[in-house]
């Protein structure tokens, strides 16, 4: 396990290497002289000159990409043109709003997709699979965003039932906080949900037509436990594997979501970053959830390694 | 009277096709520690016949009649729930695939275990140590450090022995052998077929093997059916089946037999010319009349019933092979 | 691995000959069996026709009518009219082509990139694929929106990026079910007898891999749509994607965002539209995945 783990480990750092290289070039890529992008659109020349001496401007490429890595290790990401705040700074406070609607999401889509993907498959061919294998297709059909406008339309417009936007930190305030968040989560979770969904049943009918599914009913276990013990511990793997392989999908959706529900989160800031044109904050916002991705994916390989013992005590990957 | 006790049963799957017709009007029985092997070539209906004892067909599609009793009790009548209480305990199933049969991701112990808690209430520690027991039983060495490993850190013998112990667990009435030793060498062969005779020996436990290898049949059996499109065509004692083959059939695959000795895992029926009767088809005739040397006019006109050729045996052919055996018996 | 694959043992005729029509029409009558998948075929010619024949017979998608903004369902105005008085049926006909030209656009740009890499990677597996692998991976650490992000702030919103966008996105899918694809191929008899034919190596990957990974790259391209739809939508409705006047109904949901309590038929249609389509797309992926992927579908 230690060997798949550290393999996993080095082929995350070379990843974050690689993105960290395109970002940073990306950004070099632009037309024009990255200093006054960087400096903002109203810039004085003065302000101009400072971020060139700042970010070493002068310098050849890869000196200041060296430069850029070690400056970004420390936690330092540049002061945001807009507030002049640092960027570090921003993103901490921003970071744990979208954490919480991630978290959510993911629960909601765990309890939907996980639960509806294991009835379809027992229920393979009958009516329960016909309805979940219908919600997983309207699921990824429906786009997050127009979702987010029916709920509001529905549940705060019409039935006036919920906020329809706003944020309170929950520190603050519990109740308030997960009334605001339950709607984001929910539309969040429930495309989520159809992604989940669907992978699960076809692993479950994977795993209900094994061999080792008929040797647990050989057993005379009750089906409860032929289904939720013996298949499902092999689905799981692969529900797993899927989660991590969406995490850009959830982050792309956290952004569309937190734009409708007027979330203050990290989607939020990337939007608005764009719209004001602040490269400093585009930069970091896109580094930062390059290195999200990556560390939930090693995450993912952890937790595929302890659920799976062939890789757990040997090392060797699954297939 | 008989311990297990099978009458006319008949077994189709509904497929998109029509229902496909597995086993025909089946009737077999069987003592106490007794060994009964069930043979023929693939596709002949021995593992369903065997499967719907315990009931381990697909229960959507499976369209099952007739009567299946065990020590006096209708199987068939049997709710699920009643059933499962049979299953593991009364009657036990050792299964092919010894590859995928055990559940990659649980330890050996646990999954010997889980039978003996599901039907002894026995707790974790004294599954645990019941395990080990059961692994030495059925020779495998180290067992203390053994159940703590998975299947797939064990050699494909290994775990069809850990496939045995599991079925013997609880000490069944009926263990079903559904090709135990195709997948495995022939040194390991003997050895699983030497962990069946010891059971049967020491716990009376009534063996149903089914195979088509009849060189396991004559190491190990005392009675075999030979099956064909879903019906019996020859029941005897394993000598005199060996002796006195009375229908073609059976004279074809005991042909057969020296040739799978030299070249073990292929198939063996190679010399029986044609192909098995498609199963949605049920002519009232000989099934095997087609493939059959010895056919003859009336072969097709009627199917020839079962029917005493000498003592406890019987044979389903309206010209059976009358001449003793020549050549060597293995 | 079926007999699409296995065709080609054979020795190659220069024209394909009677066999492959079979084995479509074979694959058609498997088709129409499913009433899913026909039901996205029919949902997905609706959406063609509408991008391709609705501009011509509806209303100027841009002229304004600012007597009668806002304005819900009527005879002149189906589906009412937007915050500037424009017909919003007609806007929906012209949204159609743009969500058409992202959808197929970025879907056909993903597949002439990453299906000469994916052959490569899989058939030069020793020393090409690990690189084209690890690469593969730093794309897929840029979420898509992210990705989108970053081009349209470098670029500067507009289709073209987002269909840059949207295609880079599918790249790595599709990279991988070639390459996929190649390697199960690989071990098929009939690719060492051409070898010892003395056939090269691209007449091979042409020839012989590429037929053989059709299934599968079909497929992958109409689940590929869907998303790029509803990709293009969501871009456009941050306002990092398509911009105004040009009318996409992700554009048109933005606009309506302000509305939803005076106007709520605008929130409504845009996003019937690109569900419908979107849903489309993906029943009749599910149906070919069925019929052309058998090792995919349901057992």
């Amino acid at each position: 396990m230690g060997w798949f783990i550290l393999r996993r480990a080095g082929a995350a750092i070379i990843v974050l290497f690689l993105g960290s290289a395109l970002v940073f070039f990306g950004i070099r890529a632009l037309p024009g002289d990255p200093a006054t992008v960087l400096a903002g659109q109203e810039a004085s020349q003065e302000a101009i000159e400072a971020i060139r001496h700042d970010y070493g401007l002068d310098r050849p490429l890869p000196v200041q990409y060296v430069d850029y890595l070690g400056r970004t290790l420390q936690g330092d990401l540049g002061r945001s043109t807009q507030d002049k705040l640092p960027v570090a700074d921003i993103i901490i406070e921003r970071l744990p709003i979208t954490i919480e609607l991630s978290l959510l999401a993911i629960a909601v889509a765990i309890a939907i997709g996980v639960l509806t993907g294991i009835v379809a498959a027992v229920r393979r061919g009958r009516f329960a699979d016909y309805m979940a294998t219908g919600f997983g297709l309207v699921g990824l059909s429906v786009p997050h965003f127009w979702l987010g406008l029916l709920a509001i339309l529905l549940f705060s417009v019409t039935l006036r039932w919920l906020p329809a936007s706003g944020y309170v930190p929950f520190t603050q305030d519990p109740v308030g906080n997960l009334e605001r968040m339950l709607l984001p989560a929910l539309v969040l979770g429930t495309g989520f949900a159809a992604v989940l969904m669907r992978q699960t049943r076809s692993a479950m009918l994977g795993a209900l037509s094994a061999d080792y599914v008929r040797t647990a009913r050989s057993k005379g276990l009750a089906e409860r436990r032929v289904v939720g013990l013996h298949a499902l511990r092999n689905s799981l793997t692969t529900v797993v594997t899927v989660l991590g392989l969406q995490v850009g999908v959830l982050i792309s959706g956290a952004v569309v979501t937190e734009q409708i529900f007027v979330i203050p989160g990290f989607g939020k800031l990337t939007v608005d970053a764009v719209a004001t044109r602040n490269y400093p904050v585009i930069q970091a916002v896109v580094l930062v959830t390059v290195v999200a991705y990556v560390l939930v994916n090693l995450c993912v390989d952890i937790l595929y390694a302890v659920l799976n013992p062939r890789v757990r005590l040997s090392g060797v990957a699954g297939d | 009277m008989s311990l297990l006790e099978m009458t006319d049963v008949s077994v189709g799957f509904a497929t998109e096709d029509g229902l496909v017709r597995a086993v025909k009007g089946m009737s077999l029985s069987l003592a106490h520690a007794e060994i009964l092997a069930l043979c023929g070539e693939s596709g002949c209906g021995k593992t369903v016949t065997a499967m719907s004892i315990p009931r381990l067909l697909p229960a959507e599609t499976t369209r099952l009649s007739g009567s299946i009793t065990l020590d006096g009790r209708d199987l068939t009548a049997l709710s699920e729930a009643e059933m499962r209480d049979v299953r593991g305990k009364d009657v036990s199933v050792v299964f092919q695939e010894p590859m995928t049969s055990l559940n990659p991701s649980f330890t050996v112990g646990f999954q010997i275990g889980e039978v003996l808690r599901r039907h002894e209430d026995l707790s974790r520690a004294a599954a645990r140590a019941r395990a080990v027991d059961l692994l030495k039983l059925v020779g495998i060495p180290d067992p203390a450090s053994r159940i703590k490993e998975y299947p797939h850190q064990l050699s494909g013998g290994m775990r069809q022995r850990v496939m045995i112990a599991i079925a013997v667990a609880c000490s069944p009435r009926v263990l079903i052998a559904d090709e135990p030793t195709t997948a495995l060498d022939v040194t390991i062969q003997a050895g699983v077929l030497n962990i069946f005779r010891d059971l049967r020996d020491r716990l009376g436990t009534a063996i149903i093997l089914i195979t088509h290898d009849l060189g396991v049949v004559a190491d190990i059996a005392d009675r075999a059916i030979v099956m064909y499109a879903g019906r019996a065509v020859e029941a005897a004692p394993v000598e005199e089946l060996y002796a006195r083959p009375r229908h073609p059939y059976t004279v074809g695959l005991l042909n057969a037999l020296p040739t799978a000795a030299t070249a073990a895992g292929r198939r063996r029926l190679a010399e029986i010319p044609g192909m098995v009767p498609p199963p949605f088809t049920d002519p009232d005739a000989c099934a095997f009349a087609p493939r059959c040397p010895r056919a003859e006019a009336d072969c097709t006109a009627a199917r020839p019933p079962l029917e005493s050729h000498g003592a406890s045996h019987l044979a389903a052919c309206l010209h059976p092979v009358a001449a003793v055996r020549t050549g060597a018996t293995p | 691995m079926t007999e699409q694959v296995l065709s080609p043992a054979s020795p190659p005729s220069p024209v394909p000959g009677a066999p492959p029509v079979m084995r479509r029409r074979r694959t058609w009558r498997r088709f129409r069996r499913r009433p899913m998948a026909m039901a996205g075929l029919v949902l997905v010619t609706g959406f063609l026709l509408l991008a391709l024949v609705g501009p011509f017979v509806t209303a100027d998608p841009t002229s304004q009518d600012y007597a009668a903004t806002l304005s819900p369902p009527s005879p002149g105005h189906p589906l009412g009219t937007d915050d500037l008085g424009r017909d919003v049926l007609a806007r929906i006909a012209t949204g159609a082509r743009t969500s058409l030209q992202a959808g197929l656009v970025s879907t056909l740009l993903a597949m002439v990139v990453g299906i000469p890499i994916g052959l490569v990677a899989g058939f030069y597996r020793r020393w090409l694929d690990p690189i084209v692998m690890r690469l593969v991976d730093v794309v897929l650490a840029f979420p898509f929106l992210i990705f989108a992000v970053g081009l349209a702030a470098i670029l500067g919103p507009s289709l073209r990026n987002v269909i840059i966008a949207l295609s880079v996105a599918q790249l790595p899918g599709v990279i991988r079910i070639t390459r996929g694809e190649v390697l199960a191929i690989r071990e098929m008899d009939y690719i060492p007898a051409a070898v010892a034919d003395g056939a090269t190596d691209p007449y091979i990957l042409f020839r012989y891999i590429l037929p053989g990974a059709a299934g599968a790259l079909i497929v992958q391209a109409t689940v590929a749509i869907p998303t790029a739809i509803i990709g293009e939508a969501t871009l456009s409705f941050l306002g990092l994607g398509v911009q105004p006047p040009t009318p996409s109904w992700g554009v048109m949901l933005t606009s309506a965002q302000q509305f939803l309590s005076q106007a709520p038929w605008l929130a409504i249609w845009p996003g019937v539209m690109i569900a419908l389509s979107a849903l489309g797309f993906n029943l009749l992926g599910d149906g070919l995945r069925d019929v052309l992927d058998p090792k995919e579908g349901p057992r």
